[in-house]
C-alpha cells in the first residue's frame, strides 16, 4: 500500500476528531529550524462541513485491539485498515508543513499490542520531528489511556498538546458503549499530565528551567448524542474536568453516523445545533462564571435548541434585569443577553468617560434585538412591564431559522454568545 | 493655508505627522497622498512650514502607534488624514480618546484596523508554496538539495499587508528560501534577511508541486459529509483567494457526493444482531442456554464446525475454568477439554485432588475454528470479532454459577475477562477481582505447555501450572 492510500485511510479514521486547533503554545521552542507556534491557531482550510483545517490529522494506524461501539476503528468493525510509519508520518508532516498547507501534527493511533507499545510509537514520531528536523511546529498527541506515566512525560516531553478523550459523558455510558474503557482510569491519565503541567510551571516561577512540558496544555473530546444521557449532565462532566483537571479546552463532537455502526447507536446524527448550544454553554461556564446548573433550566435537563443558553437564563431569571449598562458591575454586565465579552471591557472603558447611551451601543454592534428589554441606558428604559411579558421569549428570539443554523457552524470555533 | 504631503509608507507618515504637530499645524491644514494618486498642482508653490516651536512632539499611546501601523496598509485613501486627526486629538485634550469606541473616527480606525487585521491573518492561511528547484549543471554531490530549493507562492492580498505579513513567514521558515508574490509587491527570504521587490502578475508564479495530489487526498479524506455546511465555509475561506488553493478544485465533486454517502454509510450498519446477545434465552439457566446456543449464528464460526461445545459442569461449581475454544477432538465429541490438553488438565485436577465433576470447565468461543491442511484440521485463533460475538455465552455462563473462582487458561480468556492490555506472561498467578468474579486468576493455557520445545522450560510452566490451579482452592 503507497503512502497516499494509507493517507487516504488513516485521514478518514481520524476526522471524527474534533479537537483540532493548534491553539496555545505561547512560543516556538528553542533551536527550531521549520516551523514555529505563536499563541493563535490559524485555520489554513476549511472543508465543506465548514470545519478548519490547521493540522495535519491522522491515525498512526487504525488496527485497535479495542472495542469501543461508537469508533470506526474497534476491533468488531470490517473497516478496511493502514499503518505508517514513523519515518512516513514525518515526512509528511515536514512536506506539508513546508507548503504551508498546516502549521502541525495531531496524531492519535488506534491501540495495537498494547498501550505502551502504541504509545511509543506516537512518541518517536514527535521526537524525530523534533531532534532529527528541529521542527519547531505544532504537535498534538493523542495519550493512549493506560500507558505508563514515563511514557506520559516523555510525550510532553516533545508535544505542544496532549489529550485524552474522555470519549462519552458519564461512566454508565461508557459502560454500555466502551467497555474496555473506564472512567477512573481516563481521569486518571488526565490527572497525571496535570501534575506534571503544574510541576513545570511551578518550577519556572521558581527560576528553574524545567524541559518544557505540554505547553499547551491538554484537551478532551465527548461525544454527544451516542447515548440518551442529557446535556447538563455533560456540562457538568465537562465542568468537572476544567476545575480538577485544568483542561484547556473541552471538544463536544455531535456523534455522526459511522460505517459499520453497531446498532445500538442511532443511524441519524443529532441536530447539530445541539453540538453548538453545548459550546455556548461552555464558554458561558469558562468565561462569564455561569454553573453548568444555571444554564440547563429545561426539565428534561437539556439545553434549548430554539434560543441560546444565555438568552435562555434571562428569560427564567427575568427578575435580575434591567441591568444598567452605567451602573452594573462586570459580571452583571457578561449576563445580558446579546452582549459579549468584549463589548462588556469596551463599555467599561467608555463609561469611564461619559454615560453610554442606546446609539453607544448599537453601534458597538451588540445584538440590540436580544439586549434591548434587559438593558438600562441612559436614555433607554425597557421598563419592568416588557420584561413581564410572557411571549418576550419569542420576541427576542432570531427570526429566522436558518440563520440560527449559519451561526451555528461558527461556533466549534469559539462559541461565544 | 494647506499643506499637500505625498506619503507611502507608514514610516514617513510617522515623520511628516511629527513634523507636522511639533509646528502646530491643524488637521484642516493638511492634504495627504500616496500612491497612484497625482502629486497635487499646488505641491510646486507647497507654502513654507511654519517655524518649529520648541516644544518637542508629545508622546502618544504605543496602542496608537500599533494602531497606525495596521491602518497605513489599509487602502482607503483617507487613512493618512484620519490618522493625523486622530493623533491631533489625542495630543490636544483628548488623551483617552482611543478608549471611546463609539466617536467616529476612533470606530473609522477600528474598522480599517480589523480589515487589515483579517487580511495579514488570511494571508498567513493561505499562502500556499510552491516548491522549484533549480536545475543546476553542476553536478555538484557535495550541494545540499535544499540550497538549490525555492518555495514560492503567489497571493492576492485585500491591502497592502506583504511587510505586516512577512516576518511571520521568516519566523516560521527559517531555514527555507522563500519567495512569496503578490501584485504590488513581492518579498524574499533567503535565511538571513528579507528583501522587498516590485509587483508581480500570476503569470509569473510556478504552476503545480508534485505534492498537490496527497494533500488534495488528505482534504478529500478528512471531511465529514455527514456535516455539510457550505455557507460557513465560504465566510472563512472566501472565494476570491480559491485560485490559489490546490484543494478547492474538489469541493463541487464532494458536496455532490456527501449524501450517497451518509447513506451509505447508515446502510452499512452492522447491527446487534452480530453477537451472541441476539440468541440469549430468556431463562438463564446453564441448560437453557445451552440449547439456545445451539442456534447461534453470530458469527461464521457455526459454518463449518460439527457443532457448537457448551461449558459442562455442576451449575453449584464454586471453580470455573475458561479455555479458549474447542479443539478437533471437542469439536467431534462435543464436550470441552477432552483432547491432549483436556488430559493434561484432568491429571493436575487429580494431583491437587480436586473432582473435575465439582468444576465448571468452558470457552470463551463455542465453536471450533481450523484451517483444513491435507487431512488434519489446524486450530486458527479466532480473532476478536468472534470474541467478541460470542462473549455473551460466557458472561450468561458465569451469571448462572457465580463462582468464588475463575481461573482463565491462556491469553484470549485472560483478556476478555481483565481488558485486552492483560499480559499473561506478566501477570500470571495473581488473584484479582473483576466485574464477574472478586477471584480471577490467570495462567498458561495447558496446550502451551504442551508445545514448550525445551523440556526444562515445560517442566517450570507445568509446576507453575499446577501452583496456579492451587490458588483456586483456597477461598
Ligand atoms: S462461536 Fe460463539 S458467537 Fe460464533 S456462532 Fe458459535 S456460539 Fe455463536
Amino acid at each position: 500500500m503507497d503512502v497516499r492510500d494509507k493517507l487516504a485511510i488513516l485521514a478518514d479514521a481520524a476526522k471524527y476528531d474534533a479537537s483540532c486547533a493548534s491553539s496555545g503554545a505561547k512560543s516556538t521552542r528553542a533551536g527550531s529550524q521549520i516551523g514555529s507556534t505563536e499563541g493563535m491557531g490559524i485555520c489554513h482550510s476549511y472543508t465543506p462541513d465548514g470545519r478548519c483545517i490547521s493540522l495535519l490529522k491522522i491515525l498512526l494506524t487504525n488496527y485497535c485491539i479495542y472495542d469501543c461501539q461508537y469508533c470506526v476503528n474497534r476491533v468488531s468493525s470490517d473497516t478496511p485498515r493502514a499503518r505508517f510509519t514513523v519515518e512516513e508520518v514525518v515526512s509528511l508532516t515536514m512536506e506539508f508543513y513546508k507548503r504551508n498547507y498546516v502549521e502541525g501534527l495531531f496524531l492519535s493511533s488506534g491501540i495495537i499490542q498494547n498501550s505502551d507499545y502504541t504509545m511509543e510509537q506516537l512518541i518517536a514520531v514527535a521526537k524525530t520531528l523534533r531532534t532529527d528536523q528541529h521542527y519547531g511546529g505544532y504537535i498534538h498527541l493523542k495519550t493512549i489511556p493506560n500507558a505508563s506515566q514515563s511514557l506520559i512525560e516523555e510525550a510532553g516531553k516533545w508535544a505542544d498538546r496532549l489529550s485524552v478523550n474522555i470519549e462519552l459523558p458519564t461512566e454508565g455510558d461508557l459502560y454500555k458503549l466502551a467497555p474496555e474503557k473506564k472512567k477512573p482510569q481516563i481521569v486518571s491519565a488526565m490527572h497525571g499530565i496535570r501534575e506534571k503541567i503544574d510541576e513545570t510551571k511551578h518550577e519556572q516561577a521558581s527560576g528553574f528551567k524545567p524541559p518544557s512540558f505540554a505547553p499547551a496544555g491538554q484537551s478532551t473530546q465527548m461525544i454527544v448524542g451516542a447515548t440518551e444521557t442529557p446535556d447538563l449532565e455533560v456540562l457538568k462532566t465537562a465542568s468537572e474536568l476544567y476545575t480538577g483537571q485544568k483542561l484547556r479546552r473541552v471538544y463536544y463532537s455531535a456523534y455522526s453516523p459511522i460505517p459499520h455502526a453497531d446498532a445500538r447507536l442511532p443511524g441519524q446524527s443529532p441536530p447539530l445545533i445541539r453540538e453548538h448550544r453545548l459550546y455556548q454553554a461552555d464558554w458561558l461556564m469558562r468565561f462569564y462564571g455561569f454553573s453548568a446548573n444555571e444554564i440547563v433550566a429545561e426539565k428534561d435537563h437539556n439545553l434549548s435548541l430554539e434560543i441560546d443558553p444565555k438568552l435562555a437564563w434571562a428569560l427564567a431569571n427575568r427578575h435580575f434585569f434591567p441591568v444598567d449598562v452605567n451602573r452594573a458591575s462586570q459580571e452583571e454586565l457578561l449576563r445580558i443577553p446579546g452582549i459579549g465579552v468584549r463589548n462588556v471591557q469596551r463599555i467599561v472603558s467608555l463609561r469611564r468617560h461619559r454615560p453610554l447611551r442606546t446609539a453607544d451601543l448599537r453601534k458597538l454592534r451588540v445584538a440590540w434585538n436580544r439586549a434591548k428589554v434587559f438593558v438600562l441606558t441612559a436614555d433607554h428604559n425597557p421598563g419592568v412591564a416588557d420584561l413581564d411579558k410572557l411571549n418576550l421569549g419569542k420576541q427576542v428570539a432570531p427570526k429566522s431559522r436558518q440563520l440560527m443554523l449559519f451561526d451555528a457552524a461558527s461556533s466549534a470555533l469559539t462559541g461565544e454568545v | 493655508m494647506t499643506f499637500f504631503l505625498h506619503v507611502e509608507t507608514f514610516t514617513q507618515w510617522r515623520q511628516e505627522a511629527r513634523a507636522l504637530l511639533v509646528r502646530g499645524v491643524a488637521p484642516s491644514e493638511v492634504h495627504f497622498s500616496s500612491g497612484a494618486d497625482q502629486p497635487s498642482l499646488f505641491d510646486a508653490a507647497a507654502p513654507e512650514m511654519p517655524a518649529k516651536s520648541n516644544e518637542v512632539a508629545p508622546t502618544v499611546p504605543s496602542a496608537f502607534l500599533e494602531m497606525a501601523k495596521h491602518v497605513a496598509c489599509h487602502r482607503d485613501a483617507n487613512r493618512w488624514e484620519l490618522l493625523y486627526r486622530t493623533l491631533w486629538r489625542l495630543t490636544h485634550g483628548q488623551r483617552h480618546l482611543l478608549e471611546m469606541s463609539t466617536d467616529e473616527d476612533v470606530f473609522a480606525l477600528n474598522q480599517m484596523k480589523k480589515a487589515v487585521t483579517r487580511d495579514v491573518h488570511k494571508m498567513k492561511a493561505f499562502v500556499r508554496f510552491r516548491k522549484v528547484v533549480a536545475s543546476s549543471d553542476l553536478q555538484d554531490t557535495q550541494t545540499q538539495p535544499e540550497a538549490l530549493t525555492n518555495y514560492i507562492a503567489w497571493h492576492r492580498p485585500d491591502h497592502r499587508i506583504v511587510s505586516l505579513a512577512a516576518p511571520f513567514f521568516a519566523r516560521r521558515f527559517k531555514a527555507m528560501n522563500w519567495t512569496i508574490l503578490t501584485p504590488d509587491e513581492s518579498v524574499s527570504w533567503d535565511q538571513l534577511e528579507l528583501k522587498y521587490g516590485p509587483g508581480v502578475p500570476v503569470s509569473e508564479a510556478p504552476d503545480a508541486d508534485s505534492l498537490e495530489d496527497l494533500w488534495k487526498t488528505y482534504y478529500a479524506s478528512i471531511f465529514n459529509p455527514a456535516r455539510v455546511k457550505v455557507a460557513m465555509m465560504k465566510r472563512e475561506m472566501p472565494v476570491r483567494h480559491w485560485a490559489t488553493l490546490p484543494e478547492t478544485d474538489l469541493i463541487p465533486d464532494l458536496l455532490q457526493q456527501a449524501s450517497t454517502r451518509v447513506s451509505e454509510m447508515i446502510a452499512k450498519n452492522e447491527g446487534f444482531a452480530e453477537t451472541a446477545a441476539h440468541y440469549m434465552p430468556t431463562d438463564g439457566s446453564l441448560d437453557s442456554l445451552r440449547s439456545a446456543a445451539r442456534h447461534c449464528r453470530a458469527c461464521d464460526l457455526h459454518q463449518c464446525a460439527t457443532q457448537m461445545v457448551f461449558g459442562e459442569g455442576t451449575p453449584s461449581a464454586r471453580i470455573v475454568i475458561v479455555g479458549e475454544q474447542p479443539g478437533d477432538r471437542e469439536d467431534i465429541e462435543g464436550r470441552p477439554f477432552v483432547g491432549p490438553a483436556g488430559q493434561l488438565l484432568d491429571e493436575a485436577l487429580q494431583t491437587l485432588r480436586i473432582d473435575r465433576n465439582e468444576v465448571y470447565i468452558t470457552n470463551v468461543v463455542k465453536h471450533f475454528k481450523f484451517t483444513e491442511r491435507g487431512k488434519q484440521r489446524l486450530h486458527k485463533k479466532p480473532n476478536s470479532r468472534e470474541i467478541f460475538a460470542c462473549r455473551p455465552w460466557l458472561e450468561a455462563e458465569i451469571a448462572a454459577i457465580r463462582p468464588d473462582t475463575i481461573l482463565c487458561l491462556g491469553a484470549t480468556p485472560a483478556s476478555a475477562l481483565f481488558g485486552r492490555d492483560f499480559r499473561v506472561t506478566q501477570r500470571r498467578g495473581e488473584v484479582i477481582a473483576t466485574d464477574w468474579c472478586p477471584r480471577t486468576i490467570a495462567t498458561w493455557h495447558p496446550a502451551a505447555i504442551l508445545r514448550m520445545p525445551n523440556p526444562d522450560r515445560r517442566a517450570q510452566k507445568h509446576q507453575q501450572f499446577i501452583a496456579d490451579l492451587a490458588l483456586t482452592l483456597d477461598q
